[in-house]
């Protein structure tokens, strides 16, 4: 039986801007579940940087920054805002189940 | 004898070896502070410059002046931190050994950072005023402009003293209606941010006070490049905004120094206990000011408040107990909003900007999240107390950590 978006993310917890309350609950189809509630259709391009995004966070315990996705994980500025156009560390953390990327204090 | 080294001699470097001249045994321990500039800038005062207010020399003095006599002063840059050895190379070839490190250097602009920015156009009708060049050089040709489209651009997040941008449009409001030439302006205030502010509940508040200066805001703006040629800013996601004179915040990090020694993240700030303020990596090494990568603001006044826990928590060490975990994030800024009269937010890593009064509960004298003429003569007065209580290292009656008393939980309007 193929679950439907409804059915995946029914036990999931969001905060108010539709982050995951919990990153460690993520799994890579909630990630296409919040991909469909965003309007985006994932590529190999969006999970290289979503698998970039929670490396760095079990790495440090922090979404990264677009600077640091962009230093690192060989996508660059440009095609981060064609794959994730309204917002990219903002949505690519929100993909990959993180809280919002700090750096705006 | 014993060495502490303070690489950084600016606000917050300058607090923490005053307060250690006093407080460590001569007889043991030698402090030393390096620099690279002999200067010592009153950096608040930089937001007036262009605006005529203060002076460029109105806003420095020799370091020397400021830094207590007991304290040994290398003027040279630095090459790298050698944390393992505990020591640190110099410019000049000289190597500086430490048994306790104290960093202070600080963050700088990069307008190298954005693509066109340092075009044709670049302090021509392209200037920052986070630098005293840039300061001084914006106030040259303000003085004889005659008007048109001017941007303030913020580039990127996190950005010492996050208010100084809207402050910068709130002067420039009042200072182009003080020429008469305020209905040939246009003033667009184009920023990352999803608002005016980083806090959501003071954003709302400003937010207001700019419509009603007939401020744009173009808000989550990210700047991709600058065509000098055409006189735009362009952001990634297509936008343009053109512009007669562009004000910019280029991206701000932390000193070539900290990447040389691979102690910083990506934009060179240095991983630091959010409430010990020691390093993450070096036990004998503590972090304070705009070098951390803390969630703060980058401002004077919240190097202010770490200098103290930075302090008791070397005093601490050196008697060999643990640290004290007393930093709360606490920030507060005057912001000036122009026609003499100022707003003052007050909060910490938990706490957003709420109203009130600071420093005392009821009473005040200055008014949280709310424009007054008293709040704006706080600002012109603090360049007093930053010279002549807070350098040397005399005691501010204010509390170190945020305190709730008074404050109110409702947001009123800045009218």
């Amino acid at each position: 039986m193929v679950l439907t978006k409804d059915a995946i993310t029914k036990d999931v917890a969001f905060n108010a801007e539709g982050f995951m309350e919990d990153p460690r609950a993520w799994t890579p189809e909630i990630a296409a579940a919040i991909a469909e509630r965003e309007g985006i259709q994932l590529t190999e391009r969006h999970w290289l940087v979503i698998n970039f995004a929670r490396k760095q966070f079990e790495a440090n315990g922090e979404a990264p920054t677009l600077r640091s996705i962009t230093k690192n994980s060989g996508v660059d500025t440009r095609e981060m805002y064609a794959l994730f156009p309204t917002g990219p560390a903002k949505v690519a953390a929100k993909l990959a189940g993180l809280g919002k990327p700090t750096g705006c204090i | 004898m014993n060495k502490l080294l303070i690489l950084g001699g600016g606000t917050a470097g300058t607090m923490v070896a005053n307060k250690m001249a006093k407080r460590l045994d001569a007889a043991q321990w030698q402090i030393t502070i390096v620099d690279k500039d002999e200067v010592h800038y009153y950096q608040p005062g930089f937001i007036y410059v262009p605006f005529g207010v203060y002076r460029p020399e109105d806003t420095y003095r020799p370091k020397r002046r400021v830094v207590s006599k007991r304290v040994e002063m290398v003027f040279a840059g630095i090459e790298v931190i050698e944390p393992q050895a505990n020591r640190v190379k110099l410019q000049n070839g000289q190597t500086l050994p430490y048994d306790i490190l104290v960093i202070a250097t600080g963050c700088e602009i990069r307008p190298d950072q954005i693509q066109g920015l340092m075009s044709a156009g670049w302090k021509k009708n392209i200037f920052d005023f986070y630098t005293p060049e840039g300061a001084a050089a914006l106030s040259d040709f303000l003085e004889s402009w005659e008007g048109g489209r001017v941007v303030l651009n913020v580039a990127e997040t996190p950005i010492k003293c996050p208010v100084a941008p809207l402050e910068f449009v709130f002067l420039a409001d009042w200072f182009f209606t003080r020429r008469g030439i305020r209905n040939k302006v246009d003033i667009t205030y184009a920023t990352p941010l999803p608002g005016a502010f980083t806090k959501p509940r003071a954003s709302a508040a400003l937010a207001d006070l700019l419509k009603r200066k007939g401020i744009h805001t173009e808000a989550e703006f990210n700047i991709s490049e600058v065509d000098g040629g055409k006189q735009v800013v362009r952001s990634w996601d297509g936008r343009e905004i053109p512009y007669d004179l562009l004000v910019t915040i280029p991206p701000n990090m932390g000193v070539q120094a900290i990447e040389n020694s691979g102690m910083g993240d990506d934009l060179n700030f240095i991983p630091t206990d959010k409430h010990t303020l020691q390093s993450r990596t070096y036990d004998n090494v503590w972090v304070l000011g705009d070098a951390t990568n803390l969630p703060t603001s980058k401002a004077g006044s919240v190097a202010h408040f770490q200098h103290e826990v930075v302090v008791e928590n070397i005093l601490r060490q050196v008697k060999g107990i643990p640290p004290k975990p007393a930093f709360d994030g606490h920030a507060n800024c005057f912001i000036e909003t122009g026609f003499n009269k100022g707003v003052m937010i007050d909060f910490n890593y938990e706490v957003e900007p709420l109203a009130g009064t600071y420093p005392v509960p009821y009473v005040g004298p200055f008014s949280l999240l709310k424009e007054t003429q008293i709040n704006h003569l706080g600002k012109l007065g603090f360049r007093w107390i930053y010279w002549n209580i807070l350098m040397p290292g005399h005691h501010m009656p204010v509390s170190n950590a945020m305190s709730m008393k008074g404050k109110q939980k409702l947001v009123p309007s800045l009218a």
